[in-house]
């Protein structure tokens, strides 16, 4: 009897999200605006992808009401703490396996097959983890929520592109030169902003990210505006450079040129910044700055009444963050040979903070874990070129990229919102060391 | 009975007022708390005890008034007035607060405070509250953090000691055995002790505490004043504490202070205290002296 | 002095445009204490759903009375949006509601994210353009350098602005509704122990957000004539702007910041450069809260010890 009605009713609301979705639908999906040959708007009626809409939505919310009703009183989920051994084991297995990866594939699926998977795959998701660790200094241990991160990114990948084109410096001196600009421009920032809180510093920093986006795209003779830096020198292996000349890497080394060992190099280069950006958060936890960074996201007043200056604990992490993107904006720039402002939209610094949250606030594996699911799962959406199939010819996978992206984003707030992991470990302990649930943790106010 | 608040002064106050928009919360408050002394600060709600705590540890900038801290010896007042004349935050150990951002009296004129509704770190452990709350000495063995970075082994010295005091304070309120749990786990009167051990590890000259008994059970309270006593004869830190509980008050206190809308009305002993018909009248707002003295007894 | 008339003509028009979207954000700040990231979209979609309407009723219907289409498509638009904005605060907010502070913030990011891309896959990425409308001019000084003119769009800009947040005003201001609203700005517990509906008051916050959205929407691409599906971002950041300028909670603050930040903005393209006018604005928004946190209205706030 109890089943009968909760599926009429299940069924009932089911009918009014569909009725919803069919209102939202109507003009915006049911009439497509085409242009004809005399370049006027003409509208195009569809009346059937409004319905297609209207169905999804009843079979979707039917399907999440009943299977809801199964478990409402499921206990919850203890945090689950690995059997010691494998908390030991598993990050060793896990550097290991990704130093292997490359070599793996390239002898799997030779220098052709492999180019994919270590480059769209391996550099692009290291790329964001590293990015992801950098911010989670901000956001997840300092709790201060940065909008414009990707300007740290920019002015990295533009102190590069700019020193080895207008200097001829090599990427050795530039790169820590950049993590150096970016940290120096973290301090500029940070000064007169890290007094305010809350939302109001992530609106202030994202007003700075388009300010830097907006001078590189105008200040032409600065940064050649929207058409951006070319030709910026390629990376070499400490001064061996990838080509197939006399003096290159592969000749040096007596293999056959291949254009996959740039690939490869970069792969192991970005995991090493992307090792360091890891190793020295975690010592940094250990230390008084780190802890007073922690401490700072619980609770900034009680931070004060011990005598911590926060002003200067806020500096720190904003700069320290900033640095890690200013390496990892020499490495894309290094990476890519071009640059312009189009890499460094407010999107990417979304996407980034996207990652540190979902990952779970201040867990280096959740982040690094946020970052494979977000970044991989775009780069898997672009292969799916068999749904053309069905579809039909003029399907573009690609297209449905970002509009899945910014989704998956909303979906997973609404089931996980601390994140994958949301427990934290203790930087210290007396006797045993445990965890601290998620409920706990809090999340800071600036 | 000696009066330690006027023959050895730790902090003087002079002429504090504070004003908010056009409320006027603390108006033109001068006392004296004596180095050694436990000091109640008493009142109606609403009075105005806060927001002087607030003060002097700098959380508020005070808009009038003096509040000069002599953290070792006694000051002359020739000292305070020159220290005043001049654009200086500090000579030697005489310190003016008003001048100091809330955290560098915290640092180094050493005031300590708890909060009304406490503020511990509560998604870090027991033991890193009272780890955090020794930021300055570690920072320093650490060469600000840079050092620590690379395994400096003083660091590794000065965090040893770091966790035997914290280890020290654990013994002392009870909870050395919930060393690692998360602060936040804590069941309240604990969450009051810890708030206490971790201001005590700034090795504080002065504990403010606001309310420190406020929600504890009759027992909780008991050891509470326990707590306190054990501070000032074995650490000789003065204590200056705003209560409602009249029983602690009575029993631990050695001067109280009264306070009512943002007035000074009455500061002596507890005796003096209990007795005078200001304290009662302000405390019922009535002439029922009666039912005062049973309040105040 | 002619291109200084002008530019200011120019400015509050833009301004009035701004003003109303800053509303949204400014309204649902000073209710769940949260920065509707996504309303910027709101009112791109809003701009599409009133290009389409104007499609549909000129070329199925055949109205020909521009000032009835007008009415038509802004009714519609309005009605459509809000129903967008309360689905959306459904779905993607109200789960979120009392969790984690940031959560609604990325919730609220992605779904930004999420309309941006929707319009551009259902209506395709390419610039909309209409005919122009309403063309005809009112010379307010001839015989100068050049003449200033007064556009009749520009009138029933100001003039359709002026006349919807009077009743926006007399809403919040006088009905139940408003007061409901206001009491859960202040308190939504104690508000909800005295019966007010706490959930729908903030649904209908979002809906009232999104028709003033939708009446810029409207009036932006009958002003520019061109509609695109990144044309959310800037403007709702600028909007954005103005109610931080104008003080965050404050209604009559997020007009005057919405006007302020247009006049800026026109004043600065015409007499500096164009290029530069974002970054006079975003410059305007840091400034703001680093020296003047609450804002031209807003009320200053006293750390809580």
């Amino acid at each position: 009897m109890r089943a009968q009605t909760s599926i009429l009713s299940a069924l009932r609301e089911s009918a009014f999200a569909s009725l919803v979705a069919a209102g939202l639908a109507f003009p915006i999906l049911a009439l497509g605006t085409e242009m004809d040959q005399s370049n006027r708007l003409v509208l195009e009626q569809r009346w059937s992808w409004m319905l297609i809409a209207a169905g999804l939505v009843f079979v979707g919310r039917f399907l999440v009401l009943i299977l809801a009703q199964g478990r409402v009183a499921a206990a919850p989920v203890p945090a689950r703490i690995w059997p010691p051994f494998v908390a030991r084991v598993l990050p060793s297995a896990g550097v290991v396996a990704l130093f292997l990866f490359p070599l793996v594939m390239l002898f799997w699926l030779g220098p052709q097959g492999s180019l994919k998977w270590i480059n769209n795959y391996g550099v692009q998701i290291l790329i964001y983890v590293m990015l992801g660790w950098g911010l989670n200094i901000v956001v997840g241990l300092a709790g201060l929520l940065d909008l414009g991160y990707v300007a740290f990114y920019a002015v990295g990948a533009y102190s590069y592109a700019l020193l080895s084109t207008q200097f001829g410096l090599s990427f050795w001196i530039c790169l820590p030169l950049a993590g150096l600009f970016a940290a120096a421009w973290g301090a500029m920032l940070g000064f007169p902003v890290l007094r305010l809180r809350g939302d109001y510093l992530a609106i202030v920093t994202l007003a700075f990210g388009e300010i830097v986006s907006a001078v590189l795209t105008n200040w032409t003779d600065f940064s050649n505006g929207k058409a951006g830096i070319m030709s910026i020198p390629r990376v070499t292996f400490f001064g061996l450079p990838f080509t197939a000349s006399e003096n290159g890497f592969a000749a040096t080394f007596g293999l056959e040129f291949q254009a996959i060992h740039r690939t490869i190099f970069l792969f192991y280069l970005i995991l090493v910044l992307a090792l360091i950006t890891h190793v020295v958060t975690l010592r940094l936890r250990r230390l008084p700055v780190g802890r007073a960074w922690e401490a700072l996201r619980e609770d900034e007043i009680a931070c004060r009444s011990l005598g911590i200056n926060t002003v200067n604990t806020k500096l720190t992490a904003f700069a320290l963050g900033a640095m890690f993107a200013g390496f990892a904006g020499s490495f894309f720039a290094v990476r890519q040979g071009f640059v312009n402002p189009d890499s460094f939209t407010f999107m990417e610094s979304a996407t980034i903070l996207a990652i540190v949250v979902l990952g779970g606030m201040g867990s280096q594996l959740g982040v690094a874990l946020a970052a494979v699911v977000m970044v991989g799962g775009t780069e898997v959406l672009r292969e799916l070129t068999f749904l053309k199939e069905i579809f039909g010819s003029s399907f573009d996978p690609s297209l449905y990229r970002m509009l899945l992206f910014g989704l998956a984003m909303v979906l997973m707030m609404i089931w996980r919102p601390r994140g994958l992991i949301s427990s934290r470990e203790p930087s210290v302990f007396l006797a045993q060391r445990k965890n601290v649930s998620g409920t706990h943790v809090q999340e800071g106010h600036g | 009975m000696t009066r330690r608040w006027l023959d050895a002064p730790l902090l003087t106050i002079e002429h504090l007022t504070m004003r908010f928009g056009g409320l006027t919360a603390v108006n033109d408050v001068s006392f004296t708390v004596g180095r050694g002394d436990i000091t109640a600060l008493i009142g109606p709600n609403g009075a105005g005890k806060t927001t002087l705590f607030n003060c002097i540890t700098g959380f508020y900038k005070p808009a009038q008034g003096r509040l000069a801290l002599a953290r070792k010896g006694g000051a002359l007042a020739r000292d305070v007035e020159a220290l005043t004349q001049s654009a200086r935050r500090h000579a030697g150990d005489l310190y003016l607060l008003e001048r100091m951002p809330d955290f560098e009296i915290a640092r180094d004129a050493r005031i300590a405070r708890t909060f009304q509704n406490i503020r511990l770190f509560s998604g870090m452990t027991v033991l890193e509250n009272l780890i955090v709350a020794q930021h300055n000495t570690l920072m320093r063995a650490s060469g600000l953090s840079l050092l620590g970075l690379i395994g400096w082994p003083r660091f590794r010295a000065a965090e040893e000691q770091a966790i035997d005091k914290a280890r020290f304070w654990l013994d002392k309120i009870g909870l050395l055995d919930r060393a690692d749990d998360p602060a936040g786990a804590l069941p309240y009167g604990a969450q009051r002790h810890l708030e206490i051990a971790r201001a005590m590890c700034t090795e504080p000259v002065l504990l403010c505490l606001d309310e420190p008994a406020a929600g504890l059970n009759p027992r909780e309270s008991a050891e509470l004043n326990d707590l306190l006593l054990s501070i000032r004869a074995e650490l000789g830190t003065s204590i200056l504490l705003i209560e409602h509980d009249m029983s602690v008050v009575m029993k631990i206190s050695d001067h109280v202070i009264v306070l009512d809308y943002g007035k000074l009305i009455a500061d002596g002993t507890p005796e003096e205290i209990r007795n005078d018909p200001r304290v009662i009248a302000a405390y019922l707002g009535v002439e029922d002296t009666e039912e005062a003295v049973q309040v105040l007894a | 002095m002619e291109n200084f008339l002008q530019q200011l003509i120019n400015g509050v028009t833009l301004g009035a445009i701004y003003g109303l979207i800053a509303i949204g954000y400014t309204m649902v700040f000073g209710i769940i204490g949260m920065v509707n990231f996504a309303h910027g979209d709101v009112f791109m979609l809003s701009a599409f759903i009133a290009l389409i309407i104007f499609l549909a009723i000129t070329q199925f219907f055949g109205v020909t009375s521009l000032g009835l289409a007008f009415l038509i498509v802004l009714i519609c638009a309005m009605a459509l949006t809000a129903l967008w904005n309360w689905a959306i605060e459904r779905v993607a907010y109200r789960p979120l509601r009392g969790s984690f502070r940031l959560a609604p913030l990325i919730s609220a990011i992605g779904m930004s994210i999420f309309l941006a891309n929707f319009v551009q896959v259902v209506q395709g990425p390419r610039n909309k353009p209409l005919p122009p409308m309403f063309t005809d001019v009112i010379h307010v000084t001839s015989g100068g350098e050049f003449d200033v003119t007064l556009s009749y769009k520009q009138i029933l800009i100001v003039g359709v602005t002026g006349v919807l947040l009077l009743a926006f005003w007399f809403l919040v201001q006088k009905t139940a509704l408003g007061r409901a609203q206001r009491a859960c700005e202040q308190d939504r517990t104690m508000a909800a122990l005295l019966g007010v509906n706490v959930d729908s008051t903030i649904s209908l916050t979002f809906v009232i957000g999104a028709a003033l959205a939708a009446v810029a929407g409207t009036l932006y691409m009958m002003y520019y004539g061109v509609v695109n599906f990144s044309d959310g971002f800037t403007p709702g950041v600028k909007a954005f702007t103005a109610a931080v300028l104008g003080g965050i909670g404050s209604l009559p603050g997020a007009v005057i910041g919405g006007l302020l930040i247009g006049l800026i903005e026109t004043f600065w393209s015409a007499y500096f450069s164009s290029d530069y006018k974002d970054v006079a604005a975003f410059s305007i928004l840091a400034i703001t809260l680093i020296f003047m946190p609450s804002g031209l209205l807003g009320r200053p706030e006293v750390e809580k010890v």
